[in-house]
């Protein structure tokens, strides 16, 4: 439990830093962000949008910047993210509220569905060593380094445009309307299923290679001859091994989970998915700084509660941690 | 994440020094030298590319959306340009940006996780914190809301966007070395230069880095996959100005004419291939480096038709000795 | 006549094949009888282990047997070949009549799972007519045999001591009452004193359940209450075997002799300890015929073709 608190306690420092930053990046860089913008935008924002701007980020020079934090976090507690510049003048939060459904739907499905198949594919891999199953692994690898979107982009061609097997864009038929009808799910899952399986496919490789090579490693353990030497069937030796080997894959989550997000964001991008990614590309292009920021809060903040449930079933799976010295 | 906070971590070979002079030995197993090989390819492309660029990149012709032909072995953009000219120009700035931002990270996480390992105490729950909170948040939003606020110009200044990159790069490498340093303290040789009273720069300079040569070298090539899949997502997000030549750019252009919808299949998987294959040199180099810190994940040492000949079954099954005995193989 | 349990002829057992194989045991015999307690001792890299776990075919690759027989004489099976048997053959033999207590209960015993799990777990494989609130009462019983309390069942490997895990141990390898137990220098990590009792709480369970046991061990000293006839081995080689009062009155390999004057006695006047000169061979090119004749100070002709 002590174990649990700490991390949440570690959440919020990062939850707390992440605000920080989020709000001192605008005074930190050189020159006025707002003159910058003007500059590189020359007219495609409204005067009336600049303003509010200069506003939200404190940048008035009205007030000191210890009040204009404070006015910061405050905003952030009503939920209030800012106002959308591209969108004017649709509150960032509602731009949001919107996409991130979406998102999470999908990064959610594919990281349960990636974790799960890698995992019990690098069991296998690890068992059967010696055998035609280690080809895999240098597939794995390969895999590995191929970014994202360029995945995306092949599955795309080959599924969607070529054999017109899948949508191409879109997260589900226009004219649907949104809820939790079988029209709209059934369209939702038809076209969400190439983002997930591009998303699978890109992330399952770090899941194989992590799994099997803790298998490997923990394989050398005593407590594993020792479950052979009970004479027990192979599938509950491998049981008691997998369960020592998959802990490190828990809780090296977090790290996975970053990359696999910002993966996600991008594919969407090239399914033009309506999730976050896809307000992110429109957020940078428009250079709509209000939205990029809370876009980059409601991420961050999605990560650390994901982080939080991989820490508690680790320490479900641990028991050591339980202890406390 | 037990593994974050506590000590040391689980039993990596690390061997100390023999007595005397300090044998570096080169690992020559085949990951390592095909990984190695194609990553001087790439690097020599980096370099040679633009020279060797039969047009100028951004130069536009008539023959819009072509496929490969004689005058353009990879095809033409919407606008008529050169994708292999593209593809040879880009590849400097992909390769260059991606080591410097790897280098800049790697020097980083030595430092930082060094230090924390070494030092201890408050210096060690301080850049622990750090480190983690950096580890946590996910990187990419932050490097976009990072560059969106650059003011314009610098955007295209190699250097500031490898900074940037590496803003993000460093924490996993710093977390490691920490933990590798922190088993290499309580090693016997270090306490007996402590107790000559050997300065700690010197302790760490002569005694400890020596040891973690393999793991930064892991870390370095760990980082620079990063830094490159990074710069790439960032250019091709736009974040990056698009008018500066690589990898990633190319293929925000191919996203926003829409290649793929129009099955411009010529424009996107040069650029795609080319990134995924130098990142394959670096995955193969790094794996290669692991199975040298690890022996045990090497391959089971006994080749197949070895096995064979000595009457072994095909394999070897866990918990169960093989005999060889009486000329029956079980 | 007497009750073979254990039959192993002329056994060799190499680490890898080829040229560079290891030679870890050649040509050993052994003979275990019903009850009898076989003490096998021998140096590191002696090859005790490695026989023991060869014979029981759970040595690790790159191990490999490559000569020899070893019989079981089982209960319920008649005569098992131990080295041809298949995986079935040998999962049902496995803890039911041979069971083998390892030499570090620290790294023996997995960390995720209680200890009351760790040894119910054999019932549900080899007992699966016993229900789950039989299996838990075995489990106290045993534990209670070790003199741990039943409560103990919920806890951790972690949470226990060194002594306690040791303990549970040998509770874990006597749950189904083997035949023959192979303990793996099982108090080498223990403190003296906590070797003592484990020592004499493990003659006291030998002598109420009767089981046999080979006892794997670098110190000879232990041996002394514990076996009734020592084997010991040098460089892969049953060097002596004898009864172990013979032993330790007159030992007849020189070697023998050697390890038993490298233990001080706690008593008596100073004496010069002698130590054996040399050191031990290279397992891969080992001497001809005793391969102990080059540090041997009573070495003749016949040790190097013998």
């Amino acid at each position: 439990m002590l174990h649990l608190l700490r991390r949440l306690g570690f959440y919020v420092l990062t939850a707390w830093a992440a605000v920080t930053v989020n709000f001192f990046i605008p005074h930190l860089m050189p020159g006025d962000p707002v003159q910058n913008l003007i500059a590189r935008q020359q007219g495609k924002s409204s005067p009336q949008a600049v303003e509010a701007l200069r506003v939200q980020l404190g940048l008035t020079g009205h007030q000191s910047l210890w009040t204009e934090y404070w006015h910061y976090w405050g905003q952030l507690f009503h939920g209030d993210l800012g106002i959308s510049t591209s969108f004017f003048p649709a509150s960032v939060s509602s731009v949001l509220t919107v996409a991130l459904p979406w998102t999470v739907a999908l990064v959610g499905a594919a990281t349960v569905v990636s974790f799960l198949a890698g995992t019990i594919i690098g069991i296998v891999v690890a068992w059967r060593r010696g055998s035609w199953l280690d080809g895999v692994l240098p597939v794995a690898t390969f895999f590995q380094a191929v970014p994202y979107f360029f995945f995306a982009l092949v599955v795309l061609i080959v599924l969607g445009s070529d054999l017109g097997a899948f949508p191409i864009s879109g997260g589900s038929d226009q004219g649907l309307d949104p809820g939790f009808n079988w029209a709209f799910i059934s369209s939702a899952l038809y076209h969400g299923f190439l983002p997930m399986i591009t998303i699978v496919v890109s992330s399952i490789a770090g899941w194989i290679l992590g799994m099997r090579n803790m298998m490997v490693t923990t394989m050398d353990e005593d407590y594993v001859l020792v479950a052979q030497a009970k004479g027990l069937p192979t599938r509950r030796v491998i049981g008691y091994a997998a369960r020592n080997a998959i802990l490190p894959s828990v809780s090296s989550f977090s790290l996975s989970l970053s990359f696999v997000v910002s993966g996600a964001l991008l594919t969407e991008i090239v399914f033009s998915y309506p999730g976050i990614g896809f307000q992110l590309l429109q957020a940078v292009q428009a250079e709509d700084f209000p939205l990029l920021q809370g876009i980059f809060l409601v991420i961050t903040f999605a990560v650390l509660a994901a982080n939080l449930f991989a820490d508690v079933v680790y320490a479900a799976l641990d028991p050591r941690t339980r202890q406390e010295a | 994440m037990t593994i974050i906070e506590t000590a040391a971590p689980p039993d990596v070979v690390v061997p100390p020094p023999p007595v005397g002079r300090r044998v570096v030995r080169l690992p020559r197993s085949p990951k390592i030298l095909l990984g190695l090989g194609m990553l001087l390819f790439f690097v020599l492309l980096a370099v040679i590319g633009p020279l060797l660029a039969p047009q100028d990149p951004t130069a536009t012709t008539v023959d819009l959306l072509q496929g490969p032909s004689g005058a353009h072995w990879l095809g033409t953009t919407q606008s008529g340009q050169d994708v292999l000219s593209q593809l040879l120009v880009g590849a400097r700035s992909t390769v260059l940006i991606g080591f410097l931002a790897g280098t800049i990270a790697t020097v980083l996480s030595v430092v930082v996780g060094i230090s924390a390992g070494y030092f201890g105490g408050l210096t060690d729950d301080l850049l622990s914190m750090l480190t983690n909170v950096f580890l946590v948040i996910p990187g990419l939003p932050l490097l976009i809301v990072l560059a969106a606020y650059l003011p314009s110009g610098t955007g295209s200044n190699p250097f500031v966007i490898a900074l940037i990159v590496s803003v993000t790069g460093w924490a996993w490498g710093a977390r490691v070395l920490r933990a590798q340093t922190l088993s290499l303290r309580r090693r016997d040789y270090v306490a007996s230069a402590q107790v000559i009273g050997e300065r700690p720069l010197r302790i760490i300079g002569a005694e400890i880095l020596p040891n973690l040569t393999a793991i930064v070298a892991s870390s370095f090539v760990f980082t620079v996959l990063y830094a490159i899949g990074t710069f790439v997502a960032l250019a091709f997000l736009g974040v990056v100005d698009p008018s500066h030549w690589s990898w990633g750019s190319m293929l925000f252009w191919a996203e926003s004419q829409n290649a793929a919808q129009v099955n411009a299949w010529w424009w996107f998987l040069p650029p795609g291939f080319a990134i995924a294959l130098l990142g394959t040199s670096l995955a193969l180099l790094n794996f290669g480096i692991d199975e040298f810190i690890n022996p045990r994940l090497r391959a089971a040492g006994l080749t197949r038709k070895a096995a064979r000949a000595a009457g072994l079954p095909r394999r070897i099954r866990f918990g169960l000795t093989p005999s060889i005995s009486r000329g029956v193989a079980r | 006549m007497t009750d073979l349990v254990l039959d192993v002829r002329d056994l060799s057992v190499d680490y890898g094949i080829g040229d560079d194989a290891v030679h870890a045991a050649a040509s050993v015999d052994l003979a275990l009888h019903r009850g009898e307690v076989l003490g096998l001792a021998g140096e590191s890299g002696s090859g005790k282990s490695t026989l023991a776990y060869a014979v029981t075919r759970l040595l690790r690759w790159p191990g490999v047997i490559t000569g020899g027989e070893a019989w079981f004489h089982s209960a319920a099976d008649g005569e098992v070949d131990l080295l041809t048997a298949d995986a079935d053959q040998l999962r049902r033999l496995r803890w039911s009549e041979i069971a083998v207590v390892f030499q570090s209960a620290m790294h023996a015993l997995n960390p995720v799972y209680t200890i009351g799990r760790q040894l119910t777990d054999v019932f549900e494989v080899h007992r699966p007519e016993l229900g789950r609130s039989a299996r838990r009462a075995r489990a106290i019983e045993l534990l209670r045999m070790v003199g741990i309390t039943g409560d103990r069942l919920g806890s951790y490997p972690h949470e226990l001591s060194g002594g306690m895990r040791q303990r549970v141990m040998i509770a874990m390898a006597l749950a189904l009452e083997p035949r023959v137990v192979i303990m793996d220098e099982p108090t080498t990590a223990l403190d003296v004193v906590t070797q003592r009792e484990i020592l004499a709480e493990l003659i006291g369970l030998r002598d109420r359940l009767g089981f046999a046991v080979l006892f794997i061990t670098h110190d000879l000293s232990l041996l002394i209450e514990l076996a009734d006839t020592i084997a010991v081995m040098y460089a892969g080689r049953l060097v002596e075997r004898a009864p172990a009062a013979s032993l330790f009155r007159a030992p007849r390999h020189p070697y023998t002799n050697g390890l038993l004057n490298s233990f001080p006695a706690l008593h008596g006047e100073w004496q010069r300890m002698t130590g054996i000169p040399g050191h031990p061979p290279d397992l891969r090119r080992l001497p001809t015929g005793c391969p102990f004749h080059p540090r041997c100070p009573h070495a003749f002709d016949k040790c190097s073709t013998d």
